[in-house]
């Protein structure tokens, strides 16, 4: 089940969009999401469609691949679509099934809107597709850092999170041990009713949740006794390292929402 | 004691909200570049006493004194960088996202430059044996490998003394020789001091010195040779006594003496076939 959700997950190949800063590619996304919506005519989408998949092209990521990565949205992007055909009433009337009219701009709106919801799902997978999970941790601490002078906690969030990130396939595991020793008390996870399946759950999530805090305690005395005390005085194994690629890469998304900008009616 | 490590005198602690104490008047002292095992029954204070020696606790009465630094709440991370742990669980003590990472952590936490980390996180994986898996995440390591790794990051911090709290007690028979001839050959190489807790008599059969604690207390302490003769009385404590040694008990009780109690199989067995020849 796991290798079947590409949300998330790291590959690691090697191409300029994988030696890229992690920062770069943060801010980069920050502000795709937002040139996107520049976007509003055929020739603008055409140009945003291209520029993805010259993105997709230079990651070194297959197209297949991603779309394979679709398949648990694709009902969304399917429901939004049919959402715009039926109910906006714009241009002329294409066809005429009972009470429900099919109008040429809801056909044409419909697409839009799908395809620029699976370009920004595309760009934001290619992400996490090309940055190791602590490289994108990093990368959120580092641009949140001015943040700690008006005392938000960017350091122990940002550790949280790389914690977090290393638990979960241990997590998996564990959950995995405890279903299977439930099953083999006869305990049935996988029929009958609503209500019974969620009942079943219980004595799954509860051994599981005493582990993991039993687990939190050790891993803070673990720390502890490494000599972790805070943010304060630390330093930082990983460096991160802007280069030109990665300004460049920020200027070329400035002159794609310039053009939209040109281009747009 | 003058050439001590670690000295700690007269020391009793409770945890809160507890009527009884974990500890009761624990003296001990323990020598520069020495192995020493300690070794007691379940609940007997010996992850108290081996927290206590990292600041993890203070001592309520007594003082505790490690590499000359009386413990208390200034001197607490300095004793830490001298005193490393490895615990039981492999996987909670595994910080990083992957295994160079986990090294670094304690690097990062003293403020080590960034250059210098790079150098120290690789020659301590050199010496464990892990620089093959420097990007490795933890699960897909082996519980051996992990604790390896655990002893890299503690001994990336050059310490004198390395603390095992039951180190080897989640591992197969492998990955217990593992890790203990990791320790070995480390402790060679940097005279470093070790203090191994542990619940595997055989494995204490090696140290140079076995405490033994009972309830809170140091009920004694000498030789593994020693500690051994003492057989029905450790079976009292809650403590197994080691194959070899009942062995050659059982043996003794058949009239078959042997030129000495024997901790590891190997020599009992070397004893066994050559008895005859001594005759
Ligand atoms: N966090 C705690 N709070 C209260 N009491 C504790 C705590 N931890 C341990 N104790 C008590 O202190 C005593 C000593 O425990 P300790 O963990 O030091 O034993 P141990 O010798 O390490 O045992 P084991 O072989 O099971 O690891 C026990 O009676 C235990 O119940
Ligand atoms: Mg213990």
């Amino acid at each position: 089940m796991m290798e079947k959700i590409i949300l998330g997950r790291y590959l690691p190949l090697n191409s300029v969009v994988h030696r890229m800063d992690p920062r770069a590619k943060l801010l980069f996304i920050f502000g795709f999401v937002f040139v996107v919506f520049l976007a509003n005519n055929v020739l603008t989408y055409a140009l945003l469609g291209v520029f993805t998949l010259f993105v997709i092209v230079l990651s070194n990521i297959k197209i297949q691949f991603l779309m394979t990565g679709l398949k648990p949205v694709i009902w969304l992007i399917l429901f939004t679509f049919l959402l715009h055909v039926f109910f906006t009433k714009e241009g002329e009337v294409l066809a005429q099934l009972g009470f429900l009219s099919i109008y040429k701009g809801g056909v044409i709106k419909g697409a839009f809107i799908s395809l620029r919801f699976l370009l920004l799902i595309f760009v934001t997978s290619l992400l996490t597709l090309t940055t190791p999970p602590i490289s994108v941790t990093d990368g959120i601490e580092s641009l949140f850092g001015p943040l700690k002078r008006v005392k938000v906690p960017v350091h122990e969030l940002a550790l949280m999170m790389s914690i977090s990130l290393r638990f979960i396939p241990t997590l998996l595991d564990e959950t995995d041990k405890i279903m299977k020793a439930q099953m083999a008390r006869g305990a049935d996870f996988t029929s009958g009713s609503l209500t019974s399946r969620i009942k079943a759950v219980i004595p799954l999530l509860i051994p599981l949740f005493v582990s993991a805090f039993k687990r939190a305690e050790e891993l803070a005395v673990a720390m502890e006794a490494r000599g972790y005390r805070g943010g304060e005085g630390r330093t930082k194994y990983r460096v991160l390292a802007w280069h030109g690629r990665d300004t460049a890469a920020l200027l070329v998304l400035v002159a794609l929402a310039a053009a939209l900008f040109g281009l747009r009616s | 004691m003058k050439d001590s490590i670690i000295s700690i005198d007269d020391v009793s602690f409770q945890y809160p909200d507890q009527t009884a104490f974990a500890l009761q008047h624990v003296s001990l002292h323990v020598q520069r570049g020495e192995w020493l095992a300690i070794v007691g029954h379940n609940g007997s204070g010996k992850s108290t006493l081996a927290k206590m020696l990292n600041g993890l606790h203070y001592p309520k009465e007594g003082t505790v004194t490690i590499s000359g630094l009386a413990l208390s709440e200034e001197n607490v991370w300095a004793i830490r960088e001298k005193l490393g742990m490895v615990f039981q669980n492999p996987d909670n003590q595994f910080v990083g996202t992957t295994v160079q990472d986990d090294v670094a952590f304690g690097l990062e936490n003293n403020g080590v430059e960034q250059k210098e980390m790079k150098e120290r996180v690789q020659e301590a994986l050199e010496k464990v044996g892990m620089t093959a898996f420097l990007n490795q995440e933890p699960h897909h390591l082996s519980g051996g490998q992990k604790q390896r790794v655990a002893i890299a990051s503690v001994i990336a911090l050059r310490p004198d003394i390395i603390l095992l709290d039951e180190a080897t007690s989640m591992l197969d028979p492998a990955g217990r020789d593992e890790v203990m001839n990791t320790i070995r050959s480390i402790k060679d190489e940097e005279g470093l001091t070790v203090i191994s807790i542990t619940h595997d008599l055989e494995e204490a059969a090696k140290a140079d010195r076995v405490v033994v604690l009972n309830q809170g207390s140091v009920y004694t302490e000498g030789s593994p040779q020693a500690i051994f003769q003492l057989d029905q009385e450790l079976l009292t404590l809650g403590l197994d006594v080691p194959f070899p040694v009942r062995m050659s008990q059982l043996l003794a009780d058949e009239g078959l003496i042997l030129s000495q109690r024997h901790f590891t199989e190997e020599e009992l067995v070397k004893d066994v076939w050559t008895l005859n020849f001594k005759k």
